[in-house]
């Protein structure tokens, strides 16, 4: 299918259609972890949360509350150091121990309810991102997934809304808390003593600036890591895929070497990456105890000058310690906010793509087919200046069966894909029984349209599911019906589970043409007004082909029928014959009025038969039979 | 578990590496441990007795740990980022190794994806694992382990309340990782199946289309959605409460150290510096514990990984190289299947090959025709030892292809598989894929036979035209033209094409063999094909059904008395009735019957 091409093409050069910032270049999908416009993709992102908003504020107070039952914790500590130890009153420390113990189990109590509703909310909001991003796939017309991987939008769905989850559940929770803890602590320290927590903050810009300088590096070399990676990756894929290919050409070596070298820069850059990310924590650590140091230097020099209490101290030793560890954790959020950040917003752009193809806003159901099918002057190009189609009219009668046939890529398969309204012609127009196919809605148009590929493409399931995706309300005695006018039932009878037999992701436990005959019977019981068929046998073992053909021969009967081909069988059958050559149609009219013509179709049919011919020529021991068989085949005679 | 600690032996060569990053690691334990120590001297011997010295000298005496604790980390980051890097690397490199040596038997249960899985994310796991293990996992038992010493230096009599609830925290981290580690295995099959419903969407669009089933889709993704999210919901709530319930355990030890500590010190049995160095003590026993709480889904993870990763690297190659292999510097291309049977999984299977017995001599187009299924790619990949025959031998001018070394066995052979892969790069590297050294003048002579030349021409870069990964910018037919040039510049003894031309128009394909049949000298070539019409001009043609050779023959001699062969035939070029009848009566009654027939019709 010549089609594929163009679109893609167009995308690494320059004008294709829609692309919602997929990953380019060669080294498939690399990420940049930042939005570009964080503001409008943090607003939107806000419209998910928003039904939430009730429960979002619910756990925010939880939260206050148990990040306050934590400060509390080492301030009750010093307190009862200063008052009850200091006084040596038992009863005071009893009263002290069970106020902190009610204190702990508030504090746990709360933690887990905080803890289990901000799980509900995140993953709820989770599992609406995710159907809205399969919901909208929907909508979507061919052309975007002719474009698109299905392994990037596979990857958008599972990592960038992974990487959402661990934003909003991380960034929720921990960024309140944090910033709360770090309040707090501030605001215990200044009420135990004013200077102490003036020397002790002192300390804070160091912290900070480390903190920054050490993330700044670590991001850049993070960011090469990124790269690295992707590109290992995408030599991986494509060397793992291809093993086969590179053991027969005996490339294992030279295909390692490169792998090597991709996996070099990996380690490299990782190296570095891995270098930085591992110093922050020490780095904070370390500053916590010269915080510490500085404490007991100038608390010590304080309790002396009776200034401040040991309790104070005390206290003090335990809120310096605690004091950095919500910065670090801050900064570690905002690499998370900033990774969902840049998910969400690649998940925007997806959900902004708008389908090429809508129904009009006054778009009417398509009334019961009767099967008149006209192309009226039909120009259609995959990509804006390359043309596949040149002006195609055809009209196909009801009932009729139009057969269309040429070399490979001259745009048969792009007619029969304008006709299921797949893509939208650029200009001409195509009518079913008069009506514009882009006046109705898509549902109505292609409810009644049958279209049987190449590729027989089955879901997982039983065979049974399968046959009725075709109506999902027919009952098992229809659907049994269809397989067997489809010539299916026989060889499901056979199988070990019958019509329950589960089809594997590949299908690998059934023929390829069994798997047509499937996809026939399910095409049978949607019981379609006008039939497409392209290239529905060419897959398919001789033998299993007469049981398609029988089957398809039926499902024509009294359809409107469409039928790319090559075999020549089908072809004869038709009512006209198109001749598709360079998106143009060059011939048209029954099988034996082409011949006569002796056209392009002629020079087509004759080339089926030429290596006959040839090899009759070289087979025939003398020389009687060859010289006359060629020339003397079925069309030359019946010219 | 186990796995792990095979995996590790690849860190072997940065076992210095390992020894000085944990050496740095556990040198700074001391460090943070004396902390709280010197915060007590100055309490007890400086703030308490008015001493300012001692409270300078403890203060000072802590910036200098800090410092030195900043340089042991600095040391233990690069070593632990070179050395678990390293790892990852030579790691990665065996494992890919590996997987470019295994034959298809174990190639045909792998998907690309769970080998890819394997060299990137597996590795990764393990690489971190030992990052982690160098900076913190060795760090946190040594901080427990000193924190219980320090705890027993300062107060032996209160060490026991460390200890118990050091055995409750342990026990519960225990039976929390056996609840928790299903769960999150069942969240992962969640995943899958909601996977394996967009990837079926995805694929299959067109058929979701054709049959208006968007609205279907949507509830088939919706009830997976649901199961996900209450799979998640339910691990969430084991998290929930594991992690209050841990803090609570841990704030309940600093209440012990209150209350029976606090005792003391009223008693006289205790000073406050040393309360207060006790308490910290036990908040650095407990960290550590909480954090090592949280690494047991990551180490469990690892571990797993670690399983995946030696599932290949102990995967026992069905198809091995001999020892000692017999030399075959030239190749006339006479190849000769003896009584060969073929089955896929050894005994357990039924024959996909049975008592095949057949010869070709060089220079000849050996053809394969029968149903899928009937065995016509098995035959063909015995020959360069794809895989190996069950019984009977397959050889090359008298040398069973077993006795040859891979390398001088499929040198001469040069396979079109049925499934074209091609590789990033331009037209040209992708024909010049088998020999990098073959010239503009050969690679144009290939295109031009396998009929690339004109449309590779056509391209706006010709040859330097760029092919994405897979060849997904080219139509099949094209990539199959590029297939075949790229067998063709090989210059192979033996050329085989599996079902070569099936994409390509059958004007082009009959170019092709034209092609083909001019090179044929000194060159054995074999050919699959579904379409009858690709096969006529063989030389030989093998019927194959159902693994049996029901026939060997010429065209016109199966076509006189092969009941499999005419039915494929007639199947295909000659449906209509009258015609059937002529072709059977053909050969038989001569040539001149032939062409009366043909003329009447």
């Amino acid at each position: 299918m010549v089609q594929r091409v163009d679109p893609a093409f167009a995308q690494r050069g320059g004008p294709g259609g829609p692309r919602p910032g997929g990953p380019g270049g060669p080294g498939g999908p690399l990420r940049i972890e930042s939005a570009k416009d964080l503001k409008g993709t943090a607003r939107r992102l806000m419209r998910y949360l928003k039904p939430h908003i009730g429960s979002l504020v619910g756990i925010g107070i939880l939260l206050v509350a148990t990040t306050g039952f934590n400060l509390v914790n080492p301030y009750l500590f010093g307190y009862a150091v200063d008052t009850a130890i200091a006084r040596g009153s038992l009863t005071l420390l009893a009263r002290l121990s069970l106020i902190m113990l009610g204190v702990f189990l508030a504090g746990g109590l709360l933690g887990f309810i905080q803890g289990y509703w901000l799980t509900i909310v995140s993953q709820r909001i989770l599992r609406t991102i995710r159907q809205d991003i399969f919901d909208h796939l929907q909508s979507l017309s061919l052309r975007f997934f002719d474009q698109n991987e299905a392994g990037d939008l596979m990857s958008r769905i599972t990592n960038d809304v992974e990487a959402i989850n661990r934003g909003i559940s991380n960034v929720l929770s921990q960024l309140l808390s944090n910033i709360l803890t770090l309040a707090g602590i501030v605001i215990a320290m200044l009420t135990l003593s004013v200077p102490l927590t003036l020397v002790t903050v002192l300390v804070l810009p160091l912290m900070l600036f480390t903190a920054a300088s050490l993330a700044r590096f670590s991001r850049r070399a993070f960011r090469e890591t990124q790269w690295a990676i992707g590109a290992l990756n995408a030599v991986s894929e494509e060397t793992i895929a291809g093993v086969r290919t590179i053991q027969a050409f005996r490339r294992e070596q030279a295909t390692i070497e490169r792998f090597n070298q991709a996996s070099a820069r990996a380690r490299k850059a990782g190296t570095l990456a891995e270098t930085y990310i591992a110093l922050l924590p020490p780095a904070i650590s370390a500053i916590s105890t010269l915080a510490i140091a500085v404490v007991v230097g100038v608390g010590g020099w304080l309790a002396i000058r009776q200034a401040i209490s040991i309790g104070v101290i005390v206290s003090f030793i335990t809120y310096a310690r605690n004091f950095f560890e919500p910065v670090r954790s801050l900064s570690d959020l905002y690499n998370q906010f900033q990774a969902a950040m840049a998910g969400a917003e690649r998940i925007f752009q997806l959900l902004d793509v708008r389908p090429d193809i809508a129904d009009k806003p006054d778009a009417v159901e398509m009334p019961p087919i009767q099967g008149h099918v006209v192309f009226d002057h039909v120009h259609f190009g995959y990509v804006p200046g390359v043309p596949v189609l040149k002006d195609i009219c055809l009209e196909a009668k009801p009932g009729q069966t139009i057969a269309l046939v040429g070399p490979t890529g001259a745009g048969k398969t792009t007619i029969v894909n304008l006709l299921a309204r797949f893509y939208d012609v650029d200009a001409g127009r195509i009518t079913i029984d008069g009506i514009d196919i882009r006046d109705v809605t898509q549902e109505s148009l292609r409810r009644q349209l049958g279209i049987v590929l190449q590729e027989p493409f089955l879901f997982s399931g039983t065979i049974m599911e399968n046959i009725r995706y075709g109506r999902l309300d027919a009952t098992d005695e229809e659907v049994i019906e269809a397989a067997r006018l489809a010539n299916a039932d026989q060889f499901i009878r056979r199988l070990p589970e019958g019509y329950q037999t589960d089809i594997s992701e590949r299908g690998s436990n059934l023929s390829e043409g069994q798997r047509q005959l499937i996809a026939i019977a399910r095409t049978i019981l949607a019981n379609p007004r006008i039939l497409i068929l392209d290239e529905a046998t060419s897959s398919v073992d001789t033998r299993t082909e007469i049981h398609l053909q029988e089957a398809l021969l039926k499902l024509m009967e009294g359809r409107t029928s469409f039928v790319i081909a090559h075999r020549l069988s089908t072809i004869r059958h038709a009512d006209l014959v198109l001749v598709v050559h360079e998106g143009q149609i060059i011939e048209r009219g029954t099988h034996e009025e082409l011949l006569q013509k002796r056209g392009f179709y002629y020079q087509l049919y004759m080339s089926q038969f030429r290596r006959l011919e040839a090899i009759e020529r070289l087979v025939l021991p003398t020389g009687q039979g060859a010289p006359g068989a060629g020339p003397a085949l079925a069309p030359s005679g019946a010219v | 578990m186990n796995a792990l600690w095979k995996v590790l032996r690849y860190l072997k060569p940065y076992r210095w590496m390992v020894a000085a990053g944990i050496l740095c690691t556990a040198l700074s334990v001391p460090l943070d441990l004396a902390v709280p120590r010197l915060a007590q001297r100055a309490i007890d011997q400086g703030i308490r007795v008015g001493n300012t010295q001692v409270v300078l000298t403890s203060a000072l005496l802590m910036v200098a740990f800090a410092a030195l604790r900043v340089l042991f980390a600095t040391l233990t980051g690069i070593y632990a980022a070179r050395a678990s890097q390293g790892f990852g690397y030579d790691l990665r490199h065996t494992l890919f190794s590996r997987i470019q040596t295994l034959s298809y038997p174990e190639l045909d249960h792998m998907q690309t994806g769970q080998l890819m899985v394997r060299v990137t994310s597996d590795v990764d796991m393990v690489r971190m694992l030992v990052s982690m293990s160098m900076r913190m996992l060795t760090r946190a038992p040594l901080m427990v382990i000193g924190s219980v010493i320090m705890i027993y230096l300062t107060k032996p009599s209160l060490a026991y309340i460390i200890l118990i609830i050091m055995a409750a925290m342990l026990g519960f981290m225990v039976l929390f990782a056996g609840k928790v580690r299903p769960l999150f295995k069942r969240i992962q099959e969640k995943l899958g199946a909601l996977n394996t419903v967009l990837q079926e969407n995805l694929a299959g669009v067109k058929v979701v289309r054709a049959f208006v089933r968007a609205h279907f889709e949507r509830k088939r993704f919706a009830d997976r959605n649901q199961d996900l999210y209450q799979q998640a919901v339910r691990a969430g709530l084991m998290m929930s409460i594991a992690f209050p319930v841990l803090f609570l355990l841990m704030n309940t030890a600093t209440l012990l150290v209150l209350w029976v500590g606090g005792s003391e010190v009223i008693a006289n049995q205790l000073t406050v510096g040393e309360l207060v160095a006790f308490n910290n003590y036990v908040l650095s026993t407990m960290f550590p514990l909480l954090f090592l709480s949280m690494m047991i889904a990551f180490i469990s993870g690892a571990a797993a990984s670690a399983e995946r990763i030696l599932e290949i690297l102990d995967l026992p190659v069905a198809v091995k190289e001999p020892a000692q292999p017999k030399r075959l510097p030239a190749v006339q291309g006479h190849v000769a299947f003896e009584h060969v049977y073929f089955r896929y999984n050894g005994s357990g299977s039924e024959d996909v090959l049975q008592d095949i017995t057949f010869a070709a001599e060089p220079g000849e187009t050996v053809a394969i025709v029968g149903a899928t299924g009937a065995g016509k790619s098995t035959l063909v990949y015995l020959i360069p030892r794809f895989y190996d025959v069950t019984a009977g031998r397959v050889t090359i001018d008298g040398v069973d292809v077993r006795e040859l070394s891979f390398d001088d066995l499929r040198r001469h052979i040069s396979i079109v598989l049925q499934e074209i892969v091609l590789f990033e790069g331009t037209i040209r590297d992708n024909i010049a894929f088998g020999r990098p050294d073959a010239t503009d003048e050969e690679i144009i002579t290939a295109a031009k036979a396998a009929q690339a030349h004109d449309f590779i021409m056509a391209m706006p870069d010709g040859y330097n035209s760029w092919v994405e990964a897979r060849g997904r910018n080219l139509s099949g037919g094209q990539r199959q033209r590029i297939a075949i040039a790229r067998a063709l510049v090989m210059n192979p003894s033996i050329l085989i094409l599996d079902d070569s031309t099936s994409s390509v128009d059958m004007e082009t394909e009959y170019k092709i063999q034209q092609a083909l049949a001019e090179m044929r000298r000194g060159r054995t070539n074999f050919i699959i094909a579904q379409r009858i019409s690709s096969v006529l001009h063989a030389d030989k043609i093998i019927v194959l059904e159902r693994g049996r050779l029901v026939g060997i023959g010429t065209h016109l001699s199966l076509l006189a008395a092969n009941p499999v062969y005419q039915d494929i035939y007639y199947s295909q070029m000659h449906s209509d009735a009258e015609q059937a009848e002529f072709e059977i009566a053909a050969p038989a009654a001569g040539g001149s019957h032939a062409a009366d027939t043909i003329a009447r019709s």
